[in-house]
């Protein structure tokens, strides 16, 4: 059983559980952890959520409200400080990242996809890797951008963010205003002759326009990581 | 419309059942012979169980379905794991 630390408030959807998990055995960063809730009359629940917390940090999840979710809307509004749920994890290998690891890193994330991403930005800054990395984060409106202001605290020494908000802009925005696109990869993505790795995160729709158009790029498909969400809530 | 979603998504299944990471586990499909980790396979949910395709031809390479006390897995379209560890 998990029991909620502390809860922070990310945006107007999303927030943050900071979760004691006795016997926790650490995690990677890009893991994520099962959530299980079990109502009073048996029925069971079950939702992936990816970990938000540097590896040496207790597990965080950034969990984000689905109007008509089954759990989402009870993490997100309902749950508090010493509530207690069942999770499983920490699960997953293939999309980790670790701090030893020297290739230029991308990290590719839209909406809640930046939750895993986040994990690895974290690891990067508590390891003290100068690791070259670069996030490129896609969101709706400025309001909808998870994190912001601790990206910007972590956007020196080698680690950067590139914002694109797709359905409306602050006056002054100086980030992209767009959908991902072979123009916008271009201009972000590190050139394919370092041979970075790629993490890429977000909805099927999302992952697959940019990994195909990293790709088109000219990155081997071999260097490119994803993992998909879909709106179970 | 059943979403299709990656092998990540079922990670922790798989860990149960194989009681060991699986995502990183290398398969080779039966139909095509390609040769990919279970986390780039795809992965559809919606249905009654799970099934698992080949992210090149899409033929399936696995099917899950739990039942009350039992859990049926069929890996009819793996013509091979290779499980690190």
């Amino acid at each position: 059983m998990a029991e909620v630390a502390a809860t922070v408030p990310e945006t107007s959807r999303t927030r943050t559980l900071v979760l004691d998990v006795p016997g926790w055995s650490g995690h990677r960063a890009g893991q994520h952890l099962d959530v299980r809730l079990t109502s009073d009359d048996g029925y069971q629940a079950q939702r992936s959520y990816s970990i938000a917390s540097a590896p040496d940090d207790r597990p965080a999840i950034t969990v984000e409200r689905l109007e008509d979710g089954e759990v989402s809307p009870y993490l997100v509004d309902e749950v508090h400080e010493g509530d207690a749920f069942e999770v499983r994890g920490p699960i997953g290998g293939y999309f980790v990242w670790e701090p030893g690891d020297e290739r230029p890193v991308l990290l590719v994330g839209g909406g809640s996809g930046v939750v895993p991403l986040m994990a690895m930005a974290r690891a990067r800054a508590m390891a003290g890797a100068d690791t070259p990395m670069r996030l490129l984060y896609s969101s709706r409106t400025i309001d909808d951008v998870i994190y912001r202001a601790e990206l910007d605290r972590l956007a020196r020494g080698g680690f950067d963010v590139a914002y694109t908000l797709t359905r409306g802009q602050p006056p002054g925005w100086q980030g992209y205003a767009r959908r991902i696109d072979d123009d916008l990869l271009r201009e972000v993505a590190w050139p394919a002759d370092g041979t970075p790795i790629v993490f890429v995160c977000g909805s099927t729709h999302f992952v697959d326009a940019a990994a195909d158009g990293l790709v088109r790029l000219g990155y081997e498909p071999g260097w490119i990581r994803t993992e998909r969400f879909g709106a179970t809530g | 419309m059943s979403r299709r979603l990656d092998g990540n998504a079922i990670a922790g299944d798989l860990m149960e059942l194989f009681g060991t990471e699986m995502t990183v586990a290398w398969a080779v499909c039966r139909s095509c012979g390609a040769h990919d980790q279970l986390a780039e396979m795809q992965v559809y949910r919606d249905a009654p169980g799970v099934v698992g395709r080949c992210s090149h031809c899409e033929a399936v390479l696995l099917r899950i379905v739990r039942a009350p006390g039992r859990t049926y897995v069929e890996l009819t379209g793996v013509a091979s794991l290779q499980i690190p560890g």
